[in-house]
């Protein structure tokens, strides 16, 4: 069949697939391999719900071609909980109730993973300034910000 | 006999009226007197109308009785979003 | 079903609390399904083929290419859907705008479809379609298609609610007018007199998740629908009335939903899927792209409001006035009339006269978003009302609380009020801390209120207990924000059981009686009711069960925090049998033990706030920024208070986007220019600072626990807010919403 062969890893386990030149790393994730987490909102970037981790940078995945994953390493909020231990930002997220509808939510722990990653005591603005890629239209934002805040303490902490 | 008001568009389609008296002891025999009262009002009624009783609003409740001196209004049937 | 009497003493042990939410975890973890992320064996991909055209003719579709081309196999025009909406002519509207039957209405319009083995083949069939149009001249903005020379959308639409009925059709679908006293004479009198006109642009209810569905139509008929959706009783009814379907044979899932605010109640692409899966003898996956949703869903109506109010030098309103033009896409509507009836709800009115136009535009059909009409309406009417504050020489606030409706105030839409929270929420900002700080250069503050009626509908709810006690809550109102956690905590409060042992579904369309849609702030307001009405039912048997066990007469059983007790001399000391115990032993003693629900809910009630919004103006680039927003609104009874307050920041988000930045883009060719997010710009994180609220409580008298709707009201005060605010940061009454920089720049400039 005509398509690319890829290998990668993804949450730390190797996947292979095939997939035609110009599918996007979105569409093979959600198509090729059932990775529902991420969500397409608009498929042209402009939104964040599709945000994923490439090779330790955040990135929409409508705008990667599922090529360029060959050989790297992405990381999907299906593998930030370890077993049934919720990732802190997870826990934060349900505790200050920072969703609503919940469809943006896979691409905001993803981007505020990514956020404390590199900043992990980040002021208010610089988190707002951190997420300004993702869009959510259920919260008005302040109880996102403040989960991300809180699970910052925690994770700083721990 | 409960006095009945409308409001202005319901009240054209009633011939200027805007206050009618009815003879009904529900809402379901209140909208059936309207529509022979006055047949201008039926297409109106097909599109829905909601009744309010002493101010508060029932859309669909038309076995709500209609208590003698309390205020009745018609009102559009009414969505959100 | 009314107040409990002893509303006001009770204590609630469940009701108030903040558990974490049922769907939490599968939301976090990305295992939550939505709309597109269902699948069926089989399938195949759905897509739509739109006009490009505003408004045309459309003389010919040939689909012979498309339907020749491997792998497609299904193609859809009107042909394929028959009228069967037998005179209502709304479905048939419904029906045009599914799949345009003879004119092209609007960029955008459906006109054909396909169904292929994958994206990429259906998206070539499209290609394969050849239309013919008859361009013809369209109309896009709301004051020119009310002007007499506008170019006539539909020749059938002679204006309603007009006496004599017009010998000419024209744009205007409907004259509605309401109020009472006399506007002229009580105008005569007054002393300050204000009087402007506002243009508000459309809106998209900018939900992050497109509509999407998977639709599989059996050859005997019976048909399966997975969608997003509102209301996945209405769209079962919809569907089945269009595509001459027995709706007891479509059974319709509801995924979760990943936002609707009203965009989510009408059916656009689920008839295209399930005729087509009906015709392809497969399952058909459809889902909108971005630039579909925008495009041909149904955003918010255009308006064009007069405003004219005249205040006594004592401070009181002594006349007011508005008239009213909203869009209503091409086909006829009623949001101007609802417009009509909020516009000056809040206050207290000797004279007062509203009048609604509603008006056809070459756009997408309008559909509900968040207390539909009314935002607009108040920023007509509250900004006109801080101008006549000003000019009267009284505080915004005072002067709103002078004139504020109460109890037993006629309303300006007719009846009379029972107890409400606008004077309330007043008292509340006036003494609120935001309302003291300091302002600095270019800094403007604004205070605006809103009000929404709320409604009740049609709903069911099982509540069935299992053999180990816990229970089982079957609901049919879809969740948008959290409801779940709200009834599973009123289940657990009838039944005195912790919130734990109770875990809520949304049941489909064949496992639960009609229900009304989530809309009209009605999700909890209603499922509550039906939910402490099934507990109660069940709580009538878990103590006859008891008795039994017992063997004495039922009389002789209260329920009391979660047990079964026996009262009475003769059998005081027999000790409490916990529903546990109940319900382990319900084989024998009758069965599986449930309580149903039946109702409609009405008597919603209605829910006023007042917002409070600081703004600063960049005065070279015209940039507002919101440095600090309160919300304060009555609720009634907060069941969850984090979802009421994630609702009240929800609607003040979406209203201060509508008034700083969102807006359709027509260009003179009728065609939407701004399709997308990057152009349609919602606000972003860094948009908005933390949005403070503050929830009253005023008990609605209609609901057991005086719960009051909550979800719409909040996108009601923001426009005007954020308007006032701005006016006084630039010094100029400020008109034209969305207030975007090239608009501030200008209003500097003027």
């Amino acid at each position: 069949m005509a398509g690319i062969a890829v290998s990668t890893k993804i949450n730390g386990d190797n996947a292979e697939f095939l997939c035609h030149p110009d599918e996007t790393l979105l569409d093979v994730l959600r198509d090729r391999l059932g990775l529902m987490g991420v969500k397409e909102g608009c498929g042209t970037g402009d939104c964040g719900a599709c945000s994923i981790i490439l090779d330790d940078r955040l990135v929409c995945s409508c705008l990667v071609l599922g090529a360029e994953a060959e050989g790297g390493r992405i990381e999907t909020v299906e593998g930030m909980a370890q077993g049934d231990q919720l990732h802190p930002l997870q826990q934060k997220f349900l505790e200050h109730a920072a969703l609503q509808c919940g469809i943006c939510t896979p691409g905001f722990l993803m981007a505020a993973k990514d956020l404390l990653a590199k900043n992990p005591d980040p002021t208010e603005e610089e988190i707002r300034f951190g997420l300004a890629g993702n869009l959510c239209r259920c919260t008005g934002y302040d109880k996102i910000v403040r989960a991300v805040q809180d699970a910052a303490g925690v994770m700083r902490g721990a | 006999m409960v006095e009945v008001t409308l409001w202005g568009s319901l009240a054209t389609a009633a011939g200027g009226n805007s206050k009618v008296e009815i003879e009904a002891k529900d809402i379901r025999e209140l909208f059936k007197r309207l529509s022979e009262c006055f047949p201008g009002l039926e297409p109106l009624m097909d599109r829905g109308i909601a009744v309010a009783i002493d101010g508060t609003i029932y859309r669909d409740t038309w076995s709500k009785e209609l208590p003698t001196g309390a205020e009745i209004y018609l009102l559009p049937r009414l969505a959100g979003g | 079903m009314n107040l409990d009497p002893s509303h006001s003493k009770r204590s609630f042990s469940s009701v108030g609390t903040r558990p974490i939410r049922p769907d939490g975890v599968d939301k976090v973890t990305g295992r939550a399904r939505y709309g597109a992320d269902f699948n069926m064996p089989g399938q195949l991909v759905g897509r739509i083929l739109r006009s490009p055209h505003a408004h045309a003719m459309i003389r010919k579709i040939d689909t012979s290419k498309a339907a020749q081309l491997p792998g497609v196999k299904a193609v859809l025009t009107a042909a394929d859907l028959p009228d069967l909406t037998n005179g209502d002519a709304a479905m048939y509207d419904i029906l045009d705008n599914c799949m345009a039957r003879k004119k092209a209405l609007y960029d955008g319009h459906a006109v054909a479809a396909v169904a292929a083995i994958d994206a990429r083949t259906a998206k070539q069939a499209l290609k394969l379609i050849e239309v013919e149009y008859e361009l013809l001249p369209h109309v896009t903005d709301v004051d020119q298609a009310f002007a007499p020379d506008a170019p006539l959308i539909n020749d059938t639409i002679f204006t309603t609610g007009v006496d004599p009925k017009p010998d000419c059709p024209s744009n205007v679908s409907m004259r509605s007018q309401f109020g009472h006293g006399d506007v002229d004479a009580g105008m005569a009198k007054a002393d300050f007199v204000v009087e402007r006109t506002f243009k508000t642009e459309q809106t998209h209810q900018g939900y992050i998740e497109p509509h999407a569905c998977v639709a599989s139509v059996g050859s005997d008929g019976t048909a399966d629908l997975w969608v997003c959706t509102q209301g996945h009783f209405v769209y079962r009814q919809h569907c089945a009335q269009l595509l001459g379907m027995d709706a007891s044979k479509l059974r319709v899932t509801s995924s979760e939903i990943g936002g609707g605010f009203g965009g989510k109640t009408h059916v656009w692409a689920e008839p295209v899927a399930l005729a087509l899966s009906r015709k392809a003898g497969r399952p058909v996956k459809l889902v909108m792209t971005r630039d579909e949703v925008f495009r041909a869903s149904g955003p918010t109506s255009a308006t064009s409001i007069d405003v004219k109010i005249g205040a006594l030098r004592d401070g009181t309103i002594i006349a007011a006035d508005a008239t009213l033009r909203y869009s209503c896409g091409p086909y006829a509507g009623a949001w101007a009339e609802v417009g009509a009836m909020t516009a000056f709800a809040c206050y207290k009115l000797e004279n007062v006269r509203t009048v609604g136009y509603e008006v056809l535009v070459n756009r997408p059909k309008t559909a509900a978003y968040r207390a539909p009409s009314a935002p607009m309406a108040a920023f007509a009417v509250e900004s006109a009302i801080d101008e006549l504050a000003k000019k009267v020489g009284m505080d915004p606030v005072d002067f709103r609380i002078r004139n504020a409706a109460q109890e037993g105030t006629k309303a300006s839409y007719g009846p009379v009020y029972g107890p409400i929270g606008i004077g309330p929420t007043l008292e509340a900002v006036k003494n609120h801390p935001h309302m003291k700080a300091p302002l600095g250069k270019n800094q403007g503050r604004g205070m605006a209120c809103g009000f929404w009626f709320n409604f009740g509908g049609q709903t069911c709810t099982d509540l069935n207990i299992g053999m180990d006690g816990t229970v089982s809550l079957a609901v049919g109102t879809v969740d948008v924000g959290g409801s779940r956690a709200s009834l599973s905590l009123v289940a657990a409060e009838e039944l005195g059981i912790d919130y734990s042992q109770v875990r809520a579904v949304i049941a489909d369309t064949s496992s639960l009686g009609y229900n009304d849609m989530t809309d009209g702030s009605r999700g909890t307001f209603s499922s509550s009711m039906a939910t402490i009405s099934a507990a109660r039912n069940a709580i009538k048997i878990l103590r006859e069960r008891a008795a039994q066990m017992w063997d004495i007469p039922v009389e002789d059983v209260t329920w009391e925090k979660g047990h079964a007790v026996a009262k009475g001399e003769t059998h005081g000391n027999l000790p409490k049998l916990s529903l546990k115990e109940i319900a382990a032993a319900a084989g024998t003693t009758g069965g599986p033990i449930a309580g149903h629900s039946e109702i409609v809910a009405d008597g919603a009630g209605v829910s006023f706030a007042t917002h409070i919004c600081d703004i600063e103006v960049d005065p070279e680039t015209g940039a507002a920024k919101v440095l600090r927003y309160t919300v304060v609104q009555d609720a009634g009874k907060a069941v969850h208070p984090t979802y009421v307050e994630g609702q009240y920041q929800g609607g003040a988000a979406q209203g201060i986007g509508w008034a700083l930045n969102e807006e359709y883009i027509y260009g003179k060719d009728g065609r939407l220019q701004n399709a997308g997010f990057l152009d349609y710009r919602i606000p972003v994180c860094s948009d908005l600072p933390m949005i403070d609220t503050q929830i009253l409580e005023i008990p609605n008298p209609n609901h057991p626990y005086g719960v009051r709707g909550v979800g719409e009201t909040s996108i009601v005060p923001p426009l005007a807010a954020v308007a006032n605010a701005v006016s006084n940061a630039v010094g100029v009454r400020m008109q034209h919403i969305p207030m975007s920089p090239p608009r501030i720049l200008a209003a500097l400039d003027a």
